[in-house]
């Protein structure tokens, strides 16, 4: 059996191991999603964060871009209206609004044959159906971090791109080479997802993240 | 198994002689042609043939039983017998001295639960024993040093520096008929057959020590114990070259999951990815897995990606160049020392860069020098040699038409096949001079072997690629190797 981390705890653990994550604020209520956002400042996103909560944009469980307190009023209670009891304990997760055009995924996989692996690609929805990934086995030294980043087809997307600078691409090694850390450090791991990775001013950030432990 | 010593191997590999035990007198059975094979290939050592009728076969005398053979004087049985004979023979084999068996009967874990269960009594037997067990269900085995040919299939290759292993013992007779094919050889071959005992791993271990094999060559299906694989191929990619053929790569494909990691977590991706990081060359396809191993076994090694291509004629250039562009390889802009160096020896029509394109302005000795200028230039780490034997072709067509010997026709013909042979030399030479691979790429190595250019190729031991792309593809294989060992300093 295995068990499914909260997005807030999944991104708590995997801050431990160097994966660089949002300054974001768990409230239980429309106030003190309010308070949260005025803490972290204007817009903001507001999702569901519970452990039983997975799918959250098809089922319209985040909302993006909230300029001020009553557009967060408003949606944390839709988001608290939209969550019923089989979801288990849900809470709010309110996170700065990042802009970057370009969404990468970072994970790691408990492969049948070769044990856990490491996998960076192209992320956000098209994900799956683009498929431009590389994989390593856990552990990953320095040398094979960089030689995933090249073997992906899209190196465009990792150069200068509609403005935005290049990906740092030792910061983006460093959360591969932090997945693989934390996959050593603790066996019961089986899964993590941080889709999408983020990049923001070139540097990338875990905007989701999940993490999925033996039990 | 693991950690298979090798003097274990040496019984299979270098035996004092061999038995072919379940020896036939029908020249369809795989009894005859098994001991038909090893002794048509004049293996050196003493062959032993058992039956249950005893006679002669192919001159050799068959006992009725391993019981009246010298003891001491054979090392490897092959087994044809049923499988219901052999846990008594390979005790009596054990008797003798016998140290390693090719068991070639069929009926074990390919037929059944009672199949497996004889498999695994087979295997038990063999440790008791001590012998190393290979099969069952193989096709047989191969080692050119001392020219022993224990297969139940042809081919026998030419002697080389390739060893091969399979899962499946008909990749091991197409990576042979390559082999003989294109001249360039073979060092050990073996089919794995089912592996019950000794797996394809465990060979390619074998064969990173041993000092007749500069390169490995395996076919692999299913992998049983993948860290135990990864571990394994590792070290033998930290000593040589190792290319893998997979099967199944697409199959099996992606998992239900719940994370996206996990849906793209196809076995062909995570496959690619341990090869890369083991340092180990992944082939994707039979012919370019035979070509990348021919070309570790006789070229040096990429010390950079730099490429430059020499063609006599204009479209092979680009073509080449797009290939080598589409790889990770680079097409090297043209030093101007060296564009200089080329002007000395040619008219102003030729491409003054990369490809270097002679435009036909060529004269007697501008290939081999040009060769030399383009392979000894600090800025160049590869080159590929495209237009080899043109004149030879029409050479041809002289020799077999109506006018030839008259009207100069003799001495034309006699000149051009002289030039080609001089220029497949000028591409070994330099090569071997510089230390740098050069790799010539006509269609004319398949399409007219006889020509006297890719016929002089396989004289110089080295690889006449049939098509630029097909060159590119096996430099390509080369320079991943190199840069993996430079990256990681144990090159």
């Amino acid at each position: 059996m295995t068990r499914t981390l909260s997005e807030a705890e999944s991104k708590r653990v995997l801050a431990g191991h160097g994966v660089p994550v949002l300054d974001e604020r768990l409230a239980a209520t429309p106030d003190e999603a309010v308070a949260a956002a005025d803490g972290l400042g204007y817009p903001v996103v507001v999702k569901a964060c519970g452990a039983g909560i997975a799918h959250k944009t098809e089922r319209g469980l985040v909302r993006l871009g909230l300029a001020d307190a009553t557009a967060v009023r408003s949606a944390a209670a839709d988001v608290l209206a939209a969550v019923d009891a089989s979801d288990g304990p849900v809470e709010l997760l309110i996170a700065p609004m990042v802009r970057g055009t370009r969404e990468l995924i970072a994970g790691l996989h408990d492969d049948p044959q070769f044990g856990r692996c490491v996998m960076v690609g192209l992320g956000g929805i098209l994900a799956e159906a683009v498929g431009d990934v590389a994989f390593r086995l856990v552990p990953v030294e320095p040398v094979d971090v960089d030689e995933m980043l090249e073997e992906l087809g899209a190196q465009a997307i990792l150069g200068e791109f509609r403005g935005e600078p290049p990906v740092e691409r030792a910061a983006l090694g460093e959360v591969l080479l932090g997945l693989s850390h934390f996959a050593e450090s603790d066996p019961a791991v089986v899964a993590v997802d941080v889709n999408p990775l983020v990049v923001v001013d070139g540097r990338p950030v875990a905007v989701d993240a999940l993490v999925e432990v033996a039990e | 198994m693991t950690a298979v010593a090798s003097d274990r191997f040496d019984a299979l590999f270098e035996p004092r002689g061999v038995i072919v035990a379940g020896a036939s007198s029908h020249p369809g059975k795989f009894g005859f042609v098994a001991l038909h094979n090893i002794l048509r290939h004049e293996y050196g050592g003493a062959v032993f043939a058992t039956n249950r009728e005893g006679g002669e076969i192919l001159g050799v005398t068959a006992c009725t039983s391993i019981d009246d053979l010298p003891a001491s004087a054979a090392d490897l049985v092959f087994v044809c017998t049923p499988a219901a004979a052999n846990v008594e023979l390979m005790r009596a084999c054990a008797k003798k001295g016998v140290g390693a068996a090719f068991v070639t009967s069929a009926g074990y874990g390919e037929a059944g639960e009672e199949g497996r269960r004889a498999e695994r009594e087979l295997v038990e037997l063999a440790e008791e024993l001590g012998m190393l067990l290979v099969g069952p269900n193989g096709q047989g085995v191969v080692s050119t040093p001392v020219s022993l040919c224990a297969q139940i299939v042809a081919p026998y290759p030419p002697r080389g520096r390739i060893a091969i292993v399979s899962q499946s013992g008909n990749f091991v007779s197409s990576f042979q008929n390559y082999a003989v094919q294109t001249g360039v050889g073979v060092s050990r071959a073996v089919s794995a057959g089912n592996a019950a005992a000794v797996t394809v791993p465990d060979f390619l271990e074998y064969y990173a020590a041993d000092p007749e094999t500069s390169v490995a060559l395996a076919y692999v299906e299913g992998v049983v114990d993948g860290r135990a694989f990864y571990e394994q191929v590792r070290r033998v990619a930290e000593r040589k070259p190792l290319v893998l053929l997979k099967g199944g790569r697409t199959g099996g494909g992606q998992r239900a999951a719940a994370s996206h990691t996990g849906a793209l977590a196809s076995d062909e991706r995570v496959f690619e990815g341990m090869c890369r990081q083991a340092g180990v060359t992944l082939a994707g396809s039979v012919e370019e897995a035979f070509e990348a191993a021919a070309t570790f076994a006789t070229q040096p090694l990429p010390r950079g990606p730099r490429v430059a291509v020499l063609t006599t004629a204009g479209g092979w250039g680009v073509v080449t160049a797009d290939a080598v562009v589409r790889s990770e390889l680079e097409l090297a802009p043209l030093p101007d020392d060296l564009r200089t160096a080329i002007d000395a020896k040619l008219p102003p029509r030729w491409s003054r860069n990369n490809p270097i394109d002679l435009a036909g302005a060529e004269t007697r000795d501008t290939i081999p020098e040009v060769l030399e200028l383009v392979a000894g230039h600090d800025d160049i780490d590869a080159v590929v040699y495209l237009g080899l034997g043109i004149q030879s072709n029409q050479a041809r067509l002289m020799r077999t038409g109506p006018f030839f010997p008259d009207h100069g026709l003799e001495r034309i013909v006699a000149y051009h096949e002289r030039q080609d042979e001089r220029f497949a030399r000028a591409a070994a030479d330099v090569s071997l001079a510089t230390g740098k691979p050069v790799l010539t790429a006509t269609e004319l190595a398949v399409t007219d072997p006889d020509n006297a250019g890719p016929r002089t190729v396989r004289a110089t031991g080295r690889l006449c690629y049939p098509s630029s792309n097909r060159a590119v593809i096996a430099l390509e294989h080369l320079w991943r190797y190199a840069r993996y060992g430079m990256r990681r300093a144990h090159a």
